[in-house]
């Protein structure tokens, strides 16, 4: 590079690059969660992992007459890789498997809105989505 | 004719039958290959970002050369209970899709295998499956009910199984593989 303003314009460019307005921590969307939680019930104290693994495990008999729950796709173990009914693979979900996971509020808010409908046929509360993250970043 | 006459045409014979096997017979063979009317018979390759991130989260993405416009619109205006589960898209990105869906669909494509799609389905039908229009199941009639429900495949609905270049609109029968 011939002279420092074509340095700095790098320097600038890069650091443009390296902010993402949309990414989080899954302690950041936690947080929200929490703020939502807190509006919905005002007796909510906290996320509870053991409240979010029988969540993620709980079969629902769904009114098309088979049982379904998020394991179905996602299997037991959010470590492990799942399939949808389509035969395509599905990352793990627990973030000592995929660290992805839980990163993108966005992507969050869209995936509880499409499979709480199928498997539970309602929209999830902010508790049981706190509850449902807690799970998945603190399974080892 | 003479013994060496009698040989060369053997092996002249073994060797254009065997090129003629190898490129892949005269009906199918090879990507982009001129039909009788002139048309390329292959599907183009698209892409759309939104579509393949959105689309190819559950399933393989379906070339929209698969099915005519009117049967995606059906498709786009049914994603909260698409085929047992939901599916929904914000309006901004279920726009996009449907356009990119619609301006690539069977009836807007000159390609041979999309035009026979087409021209599969009558009129007055939308169908919505791929695997159940006249031009997949007579394509597929050699294929035996057991051999789609064997676990590397998993149903009709996964082309990619033995289409591997599928989702780029490849289904030339020369580049078929079917798991065991």
């Amino acid at each position: 590079m011939r002279n420092k303003l074509v340095r700095n314009a790098f320097v600038a460019l890069g650091l443009l690059f390296s902010i993402n307005a949309f990414a989080a921590t899954p302690q950041e969307i936690l947080k929200q969660y929490e703020v939502k939680a807190k509006q919905e019930i005002a007796a909510v104290t906290g996320f509870s992992a053991q409240r979010g693994a029988n969540f993620f495990k709980a079969e629902h008999m769904h009114s098309d007459g088979k049982k379904v729950s998020c394991s179905t796709c996602h299997t037991l173990d959010p470590r492990n890789q799942g399939k949808t009914r389509a035969n395509k693979v599905i990352e793990p979900m627990a973030t000592i498997a995929n660290p992805q996971r839980f990163t993108d509020s966005a992507k969050v808010e869209k995936w509880f809105g499409r499979n709480c409908k199928d498997v539970l046929e309602r929209v999830c509360t902010a508790q049981e989505k706190g509850d449902y993250i807690e799970y998945l970043i603190s399974v080892k | 004719m003479k013994k060496w006459m009698q040989l060369l045409v053997l092996i002249t014979s073994i060797t254009s039958a065997g090129t003629l096997l190898a490129s892949g017979g005269l009906g199918e063979g090879g990507e982009g290959r001129e039909g009788g009317e002139g048309r390329a018979s292959a599907m183009p390759v698209v892409t759309n970002a939104k579509w393949k991130t959105e689309c190819g989260s559950c399933h393989m993405v379906y070339h929209p050369g698969l099915l005519p416009e009117r049967s995606w619109n059906k498709v786009m205006a049914g994603l909260d209970k698409h085929f047992g589960e939901n599916a929904s898209l914000d309006t901004a990105t279920h726009d996009e899709i449907a356009k990119f869906l619609a301006a690539n669909s069977a009836d807007k494509q000159a390609n041979r295998r999309s035009s026979r799609i087409n021209q599969s389905i009558p009129a007055n039908a939308t169908p919505i499956r791929i695997s159940e229009t006249r031009y997949f199941t007579s394509k597929h009639d050699e294929v035996s009910a057991n051999t789609f429900k064997r676990k590397s495949v998993g149903s009709a609905s996964n082309c990619i199984a033995c289409h591997k270049g599928a989702e780029k609109g490849d289904f030339s029968e020369s580049q078929v593989k079917i798991p065991r």
